[in-house]
C-alpha cells in the first residue's frame, strides 16, 4: 500500500492533553513506539485502512487528534490482536486502537458508518434479550444498512440447518432484566456528583 | 482437577453454531470431562461491547462470571474465542496484576453489586487439549480420520494477545493439530494458522470479508487440505455460510467442507452422527471424507502392488511390473 504523504504543522496540531487521555484510557506507554512498523506489517486490514496503524500511532504520539480520530483505521481495526503481538515494546496496539474509537464516537465521527451502526444493532439486541438474537439482528442490521438482499441468499441454507431462530434465546432467569439494568446504567452514566473530570482533549466536537 | 468445571456456550453456540456446541458437550462426556453449565448466562459483550466501551464490555462479562462464582464454579470453559476473550479480558483488568480500583468501581456501578472475585477462563481446546491430552485421545479412537488432510485454522484470538490467552504458541499454535494427528488425520503444513478471516466485518464491510476469508481458504486449497477445521462461531460462519459470497468475489470455486474440531473429534472417538451436528454444515463433510478414503485405498493398492512387485523381482522376473506403475496415479 501507498502510504499517503502529508504535509503537518507539528506545533499547531500538537494537542497535548489528547496524548495523555490515550495513555490514560489505553494504559499504555505511547513513548515506547519507535515506529518499526512491525504492526502494520502483520495488520491484515492495511489494504482497507486511510492510515496504517503505525501511523496511527506516531499522530498520537504527535498529539494530532483531528487526524487520529476522523480516520477509517480506527474503525476496521478488528482487534484480531496481530499487532500487540508482535509489537517489541509490548505496547497493546489493538487496545490504543481501541480507545481511539472510543473517543471518536463519544465525539461524533464515524466514517464507516456501517461499521459503528452494527456494533450498536449488536448491543441493543444484547439490552433487549440478554442475549444476541442473531437473526433480528440480520433483519435489522439489512433495514439500516440499505443494502437488504445482501445477506438474503444465506437465508435458505439457515433455514433448511436449523440456524435461523425465530425466537430469542433468552436467558432463563434474571439474566435478561439484570443485562437491561447494566445498559441503562451505562446510558444513565456516572451520577453528577462522581463524574469524572473531563480531559481537555474530550471537548465536544 | 476435582473442583467442577463450568460452561458457558455463548450466544452463537445457542444459534448459528449449535454444532459446535453439540459436539463439544459429545466430545466432553465422551472424554469423561463433566461440565456445569454457567446458570442463566448472558451475552458476554463479545467484540461490539470493547469496541464502544471497556467499563460496559467488562460489566457484560463479569455478570457471567459473577453467574458461575454464584454457582460455585471456579474455573470456567467456553467454545467461543471471543467469549474467553471478553471473559479473561474483565476477570484479569478486576482481579490480575495491575487491577485497576477505578476500573473496578465503575464495572460495580453497571453491575449495580459488587464485581467478582478471581474466575479462571478457559477455552474447550485447551481443556481438552491439556486435561485429556492428545495422547489419551489417541488410545480412545475408534474411528481413526485416516487419510483426511486437514488445515487446523485457529483464528485471531484463541491464542492472541499471548500475555492474555496464556496458551499454546501465539504464531504457531499446535494443540489442535495434535488432537487432530491424534484422531489420525494428516495435518497439512498451514500457514495461515491464525490469519483474520474478517471477523465481524461480514455483514458491514463484505468486501473486507471477502478478501480475507478467500485468502485463507486459498491457501488452504493450495495445502492440499480436505477441510478446514475450526474452532471459532464467527470463523466457521465467514468460511461456511458465506462460501458463495467467498468464491464470487474470489473467482474460485472452492468447496471444502468446514467442520469444527470438536466434530471430528467426535467422529473419530465414535460418537454417533447425530450428536455431532454434522447436517448443520452448509458445505457437507462427507465428501471430504469419501476423498481421504478413496485416497487411502488407493495408497493401499500402490502399497500392496509394490509389495507383489518386489516379490515378483525376487522370484522369476517378468516385464510386467513396470507398466503397471506407470499405471498408478501420481502421488
Amino acid at each position: 500500500m501507498q502510504t499517503p504523504r502529508q504535509t503537518v504543522d507539528l506545533v499547531a496540531e500538537r494537542d497535548l492533553a489528547f496524548v495523555e487521555a490515550v495513555a490514560k484510557e489505553s494504559g499504555q506507554d505511547l513513548k515506547s513506539c519507535y515506529q518499526c512498523g512491525n504492526c502494520t506489517a502483520g495488520c491484515v486490514y492495511t489494504t482497507d485502512y486511510d492510515i496504517p496503524v503505525h501511523q496511527v500511532m506516531r499522530l498520537v504520539q504527535l498529539g494530532h487528534k483531528e487526524r487520529a480520530l476522523s480516520c477509517r483505521s480506527i474503525w476496521l481495526c478488528a482487534t484480531c490482536q496481530a499487532c500487540t503481538t508482535r509489537c517489541p515494546n509490548n505496547i497493546e496496539v489493538a487496545t490504543v486502537m481501541d480507545v481511539l474509537r472510543h473517543m471518536a464516537r463519544r465525539q461524533g465521527y464515524a466514517p464507516e458508518r456501517l461499521v459503528k451502526s452494527f456494533a450498536d444493532g449488536f448491543l441493543a439486541s444484547v439490552a433487549r434479550h440478554g442475549r444476541v438474537f442473531e437473526a433480528g439482528l440480520a433483519a435489522v442490521f439489512a433495514i439500516i444498512s440499505g443494502k437488504p438482499m445482501q445477506d438474503a441468499g444465506l437465508g435458505p441454507a439457515m433455514l433448511s440447518r436449523g440456524k435461523l431462530a425465530f425466537w430469542p434465546h433468552e436467558p432463563s432467569g434474571k439474566g435478561k432484566a439484570e443485562v437491561a439494568d447494566i445498559f441503562r446504567r451505562f446510558k444513565d452514566g456516572p451520577p453528577a456528583a462522581a463524574k469524572p473530570v473531563e480531559t481537555s482533549g474530550e471537548d465536544a466536537k | 482437577m476435582s473442583a467442577m468445571l463450568g460452561y458457558y456456550p455463548g450466544c452463537s453456540q445457542s444459534g448459528t453454531a449449535a454444532e459446535y456446541d453439540i459436539s463439544t458437550r459429545a466430545c466432553c462426556k465422551a472424554l469423561g470431562v463433566e461440565l456445569t453449565d454457567v446458570p442463566d448466562w448472558t451475552c458476554c459483550g463479545s467484540t461490539p461491547a470493547h469496541t464502544v466501551d471497556h467499563h460496559l464490555a467488562g460489566a457484560l462479562a463479569a455478570r457471567n462470571l459473577l453467574q458461575a462464582e454464584a454457582a460455585g464454579l471456579t474455573r470456567v470453559a467456553t467454545p467461543c474465542p471471543s467469549c474467553l476473550a471478553a471473559l479473561k479480558t474483565a476477570d484479569a483488568h478486576l482481579n490480575g496484576q495491575g487491577a485497576d480500583e477505578s476500573y473496578r468501581a465503575e464495572v460495580e456501578r453497571l453491575l449495580g453489586r459488587p464485581g467478582p472475585g478471581p474466575v479462571e477462563s478457559v477455552s474447550i481446546l485447551q481443556v481438552l487439549f491439556e486435561q485429556v491430552g492428545a495422547g489419551a485421545i489417541k488410545k480412545l479412537v475408534k474411528r481413526p480420520l485416516t487419510g483426511l488432510r486437514v488445515a487446523p485454522y485457529y483464528g485471531c484470538i484463541m491464542n492472541r494477545p499471548p500475555g492474555l490467552m496464556a496458551f499454546d504458541d501465539p504464531e504457531n499454535p499446535v494443540a489442535m493439530d495434535e488432537i487432530l494427528a491424534a484422531c489420525g488425520a494428516t495435518v497439512v503444513d498451514f500457514p495461515f494458522k491464525t490469519e483474520c478471516c474478517g471477523a465481524a466485518f461480514g455483514m458491514p464491510r463484505l468486501d473486507i470479508m471477502q478478501r480475507l476469508s478467500a485468502r485463507i481458504l486459498d491457501t488452504a486449497a493450495n495445502a492440499g487440505a480436505d477441510c478446514v477445521v475450526v474452532a471459532c462461531p464467527l470463523c466457521q460462519m465467514n468460511l461456511d455460510l458465506r462460501r458463495g459470497q467467498v468464491n464470487a468475489a474470489s473467482g474460485q470455486n472452492i468447496q471444502m467442507p468446514v467442520p469444527y474440531f470438536t466434530q471430528l473429534l467426535g467422529l473419530a472417538l465414535g460418537v454417533d452422527e447425530a450428536q455431532l451436528g454434522l447436517g448443520k454444515l452448509v458445505l457437507p463433510l462427507a465428501p471430504a471424507l469419501e476423498t481421504a478414503d478413496r485416497r487411502e485405498r488407493t495408497r493401499e493398492a500402490e502399497r500392496a502392488a509394490k509389495a507383489a512387485a518386489k516379490n515378483g523381482a525376487n522370484g522369476s522376473k517378468t516385464n510386467q511390473e513396470p507398466s503397471r506403475k506407470e499405471d498408478a496415479p501420481c502421488a
